[in-house]
């Protein structure tokens, strides 16, 4: 079981229900579970897409794109079934808030995924939890089998006469996966190969049929707009950005932890005073500021607010809702090349930019970081990434380059200094405080 | 080959899921590599027979995902974190600990056949980070002490 932690400027939606002993179906009954699902019942699909829609929730899995919205494209009359698939593959760096919700609230995402069936016209639904999370995938099983057994999924849920069956599938380790296209392609027992679109899933999706993918943290939310309405949710977080979201602070912080916070909240105040600030009277070096795909903010370009818009007008995103922090302490060019290690690795290799490109980075950055470098391989690093940028099927050739684009732009002196066969300035004896915890 | 009843029972369920069996694959790879240790030439031939696939198409997929292996691997597999969240809490160090105490590589398995190293990626843990999974269980905000009572723990479990 992952730590909880608080802070009084929490404001607690998703995680209403952590810590409760609510993976326990009563106890979810007694917290308000399934009403939502029952007032849902009782309306007509667009109304529900209208709520959502009116509630300003957008995608927590990275991109941002209104949820209602994507429930709208699923086309009303399809010969072929429709499909709601739950996206739990969590697996951005720096991001672990999912893991939280099936932890502590699985039946909050069945929920969502039973919401989303009925807007869109769906009778089955899959929730797709990634390989390393076996023990969610325990957890979500239980979940499913109590909630079949009171009747709410199955023949005829609460007594509606509507059909619904929600099951749970697992990964084995990919990140690519993640990328809608290539989750489905895991479903459908493939490598996680991405698909070319358009058509795009509301179309065409799991076996042809149209399919809503959205993120366990999304999927989370629905049921509290639905008991709550979409004013009430729209209202906690910023014009166009509702609600709240889980960020999960990483790195170097006194308070490590996943809080729920109001879309919208400082940036700067989340890691000073919701996180603790930097340890050991560190000074703070840089952000990124929604998972490892996303561009790194300096220290001074922190005081923002943490929504899709606010982040974007500062020239990164926000993401996944990872946080990561760093301090002074920490090379740049290092924590480059760790990041693009990472999109090397989890290439799929489909898309020669991607597959090459990564490969090349990594290749370029590990001699340059050893201190074999040479002038030209700082811009080489940034041609090489923008050659990937919007070449690729899917986001990761970007996710790959937007970083380190933004690591050679914004810290080009720190490259410089691993010039001429200079070893690496910040791993010098004692330079580094190796373990934190 | 066989299975146990309990692999058995979950195929047979898996099965129920899915409009066409070859979705059942991959989380019944990981069920079949979980009971024999890893994804052995029979296995993976029982399973492309079961779900109407050739073995090479059942190995396409097995080389696409990286917690699945087709060699053997020690009993408890320690898989540490180095990703960005991991490294600045002091993730490579704890990978470096952990080869230099078991004696092993990445991918190395100790003689005994008790234990083997693995550098992962992130695994989900960064705000309680540096993190490891020993098969499938997290260990969380480690340092090197609590590293090593982690390893005792398992290395009793193991010879018991």
């Amino acid at each position: 079981m992952a730590t909880l932690v608080s802070h009084p400027d929490e404001v607690r939606v998703v995680s209403k229900r952590f810590g409760q002993g609510a993976t326990n179906l009563d106890r979810y009954l007694e917290l308000d579970g399934y009403k939502a699902v029952q007032r849902a019942l009782a309306m007509e699909p667009d109304a529900i897409i209208n709520e959502v829609k009116n509630s300003g929730l957008r995608g927590r899995g990275g991109a941002g794109f209104s949820t209602g919205m994507k429930w709208s494209f699923v086309p009303k009359q399809s010969a072929k079934p429709k499909y709601v698939l739950c996206n739990g593959d969590e697996s951005e760096p720096g991001t672990c808030k999912d893991r939280l919700i099936f932890e502590q609230d699985p039946h909050a995402v069945i929920e969502g995924v039973m919401i989303a069936s009925l807007a869109v016209g769906a009778h089955t639904g899959y929730i797709y939890i990634r390989g390393e999370y076996r023990y969610l995938s325990v957890i979500m099983q239980k979940a499913i089998k109590d909630a079949y057994a009171r009747g709410f999924l199955g023949k005829n849920i609460f007594g509606s006469g509507r059909d619904l069956d929600i099951y749970w599938h697992g990964g084995a380790g990919a990140y690519e996966v993640g990328e809608e296209s290539a989750l489905m392609e895991s479903l459908e027992g493939k490598r996680g190969i991405p698909r070319i679109r358009p058509p795009f899933p509301a179309v065409v999706g799991l076996w042809g049929g149209p399919t809503v993918i959205n993120n366990a943290e999304t999927l989370a939310s629905v049921p509290h707009i639905m008991l709550g309405g979409a004013d009430w949710y729209a209202k906690l977080g910023t014009p166009k950005n509702g609600g709240t979201r889980l960020f999960c602070l990483a790195g170097h912080l006194n308070k490590p932890g996943v809080y729920e916070l109001p879309m919208g909240y400082n940036l700067k105040k989340m890691i000073y005073e919701v996180g603790g600030g930097i340890p050991n009277g560190r000074a703070l070096k840089a952000v990124v500021p929604g998972g490892s795909s996303t561009p790194v903010l300096l220290a001074e370009e922190i005081d923002i607010p943490m929504d899709f818009d606010g982040v974007a007008k500062a020239g990164s995103m926000l993401g996944s809702g990872g946080v990561v922090v760093l301090d002074d302490t920490t090379c740049i060019v290092k924590f480059a090349l760790r990041t693009i290690k990472f999109y090397q690795h989890e290439s799929c290799g489909w898309c020669i930019p991607c597959r090459e490109g990564t490969d090349w980075l990594k290749k370029t950055l590990t001699r340059f970081h050893a201190g074999a470098g040479v002038e030209k391989d700082i811009d080489n690093i940034y041609y090489l990434s923008e050659n990937m940028l919007g070449k690729t099927f899917c986001p990761l050739g970007d996710a790959a380059a937007m970083p380190t684009m933004a690591f050679v732009k914004k810290f080009r002196k720190e490259f410089e200094d691993h010039l001429e066969g200079r070893p690496c300035p910040f791993e010098k004896a004692g330079a580094r405080e190796p373990v934190l915890a | 080959m066989k299975f146990s009843e309990e692999f058995e029972t979950r195929f047979s369920e898996m099965l129920t899921h899915y409009p066409t069996k070859r979705s059942a694959l991959v989380p019944t790879l990981l069920y079949a590599q979980d009971e024999v240790g890893y994804l052995s030439d029979e296995a993976i031939a029982e399973l492309a027979q079961r779900l109407d696939l050739t073995e090479l198409e059942v190995r396409n997929v097995i080389s696409y995902y990286s917690m699945l292996t087709t060699g053997p691997r020690g009993k408890y597999n320690v898989q540490v974190c180095t990703n960005i969240a991991c490294m600045l809490r002091g993730g490579e160090e704890v990978l470096e600990h952990c080869k230099r105490r078991l004696g092993v590589g990445n991918k190395g398995t100790t003689q005994d056949g008790l234990f083997s190293v693995e550098e992962v990626e992130c695994i989900g843990a960064c705000s309680w980070a540096p993190a490891a999974q020993v098969n499938y269980d997290f260990h969380e905000n480690l340092t090197l002490e609590k590293l090593d009572k982690v390893l005792d723990e398992y290395k009793k479990k193991g010879t018991q």
